[in-house]
């Protein structure tokens, strides 16, 4: 008895002992693949297989960053587009939402909208830029609008659903209490949806950059965008691939920060 | 006048593929203190009857007065338990069984003690704080009870709150029930599709036939089996007597049918 036990144990511990090795070894190869990604890219620059003047090379970059920290530019630009898309994401997550709820009130609004909401979400929202800018001038607001329009619409559809889609025995049990609709919207409809708002969170995110970033092409004059746009206007491919890198860093930083939010908020 | 007056019941559901009769011609009295069993294959309109009952449903005629006043505006005088237990599984046990109270703003010290009282009393104390889905499907059910009862409402109906559970684990609420039940005085309708539990547990049978639901016949329980727990009662030598009858009737329905 004692020994079989001791040889699950074992078999137990052989088992956790092959699951990190095999962490390893994808840990291994990820990182792998990122030095030879950019150790060809520096090679075949220098060696010019490729245009160095088009494609730039991991050294000038890693030069030029050092140089925008030092003067400041970096930062400061890095912090516009940040503020834009934080709240952009956060105004068509918290919009989508409230549109949501009011469908969601009314039964007889959401068969009448249905259509539009359709026609809306089909039309690429960028193309919204030109007139968003003429309509708030070219500053934040209209950046930050473009971060949130490009996201609201698509959470209206998809919370809307997830809010439709609440067991209505739940709704029955808070009737046979007596509960007002506001009620039932507070204490059914709106946590039980929570999961899907957080998860739309996730999605808009990285909507947003987009939005954001297209805004500042527009607007040309602050922000990550304004660089890749005047670094394409003055041909220093640099500048652009300097900031496609800091933009993919860290929206990968803001996305994770979301999840960890979600893992946070609905753990039970 | 009785407690419970339902009175010329018909209910039709209308779908955009058909016209469905759920009820037709329920007509019922019930007495204060009294505990009812609502009996009949599925489909016959069971829950639509207490769904009306309860005010959820608007029936397409016939009206219920509960103490002489139509239950359109009448809150928290009926307590309502669903085919299952609807904890939300988001709220801890403790705002679960007050939530009925705090929905109509009774929600005090002494109301909320009453409450945590009654969950002691179902034997669930010291799982406040937890999550309904870290509890057992009998726990569960039992919390959902007491989240019922805690409004005190003076009218209290069961839709086959019995009917997921183990057999051991439905005997020992079917006692558990009744007990709280006789204790507050309370006026109950169970339904279920059980014919032990309807005997054993009420005053009085009413066997529904299908399509429509209709009232096919009532049977009185007798004294000695009243008296009873539901345990006891399913031991009592009168019971396997009424249930031969009861079972033959549902039969008959059942074959009628075909
Ligand atoms: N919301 C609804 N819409 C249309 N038909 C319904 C609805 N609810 C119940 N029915 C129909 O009404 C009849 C009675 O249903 P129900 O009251 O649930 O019976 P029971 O509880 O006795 O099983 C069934 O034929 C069912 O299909
Ligand atoms: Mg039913």
């Amino acid at each position: 008895m004692k020994q079989e036990k001791n040889s699950v144990n074992l078999l137990h511990k052989n088992y956790l002992h092959s699951l990190t090795i095999q962490k390893r070894w994808v840990r291994f190869y990820q990182i792998v693949i990122f030095l030879l990604f950019f150790s060809s890219w520096e090679i075949s620059s220098q060696q010019r297989w490729i245009d160095p003047l088009l494609f730039s090379s991991p050294s000038k970059i890693w030069k030029l960053f050092l140089e925008k920290i030092q003067d400041g530019s970096l930062m400061s630009n890095l912090g516009v587009t940040l503020t834009e898309t934080i709240f952009g994401f956060l105004l068509g997550t918290l919009l989508g939402t409230i549109l949501a709820a009011v469908l969601w009130w009314s039964p007889l609004l959401s068969k009448i909208v249905d259509p539009y909401l359709v026609i809306l979400n089909a039309m690429p929202k960028v193309a919204l830029g030109p007139i968003l800018i003429v309509s708030l001038g070219p500053g934040y607001p209209s950046i930050i609008a473009m971060g949130a329009i490009i996201s609201v619409i698509i959470t209206t559809i998809v919370v809307y659903t997830s809010f439709k889609e609440v067991d209505p025995n739940y709704l029955k049990v808070l009737q046979t209490f007596g509960a007002t609709r506001l009620q039932c919207f507070k204490e059914a409809i709106l946590p039980a949806s929570f999961p899907t708002i957080i998860s739309t969170l996730k999605v808009n995110v990285g909507l947003s950059w987009v939005g954001v970033i297209v805004g500042e092409f527009l607007v040309s004059s602050r922000g990550l965008g304004y660089f890749i746009i005047y670094g394409f206007q003055v041909f220093n491919f640099t500048l652009v691939f300097l900031s496609l890198l800091v933009i993919a860093v860290v929206a990968t930083i803001m996305y994770q920060l979301v999840e960890l939010l979600e893992k946070k908020l609905i753990k039970e | 006048m009785s407690f419970l007056a339902i009175k010329d019941i018909h209910h039709t559901y209308f779908t955009k593929a058909s016209a469905t009769t759920a009820l037709s011609e329920i007509s019922l009295q019930i007495e204060e203190g009294e505990f009812v069993s609502f009996l009949g294959p599925s489909g016959c309109g069971k829950t639509t009857l207490l769904s009306i009952i309860a005010g959820l449903i608007k029936p397409t005629q016939g009206t219920i007065l509960l103490e002489k006043k139509p239950i359109t505006g009448l809150k928290n005088q009926i307590g309502y338990m669903l085919q299952q237990d609807y904890l939300f599984p988001w709220k801890t046990i403790e705002e679960n069984i007050l939530l009925g109270l705090k929905l109509s703003k009774q929600l005090n010290e002494k109301t909320k003690n009453a409450a945590l009282d009654l969950l002691n009393q179902m034997g669930l104390s010291g799982i406040e704080t937890q999550l309904p889905k870290q509890l057992s499907g009998g726990m569960r059910q039992r919390a959902a009870l007491v989240r019922t009862l805690a409004t005190e409402p003076k009218l209290l109906m069961l839709d086959e709150p019995f009917s997921a559970l183990d057999y051991q684990t439905k005997l020992k609420l079917e006692d558990l029930v009744s007990n709280t039940l006789d204790s507050f005085g309370k006026t109950a309708i169970l339904v279920t599709h059980d014919i032990g539990e309807a005997i054993a547990m009420s005053d009085r049978v009413v066997l529904f036939s299908p399509s429509p639901g209709r009232i096919h016949r009532i049977f009185d329980m007798p004294d000695e089996l009243r008296s009873l727990t539901p345990f006891h009662a399913r031991n009592h030598e009168a019971f396997s007597g009424i249930f031969q009858t009861i079972w033959k009737e549902l039969d008959s329905l059942e074959t009628g049918k075909k």
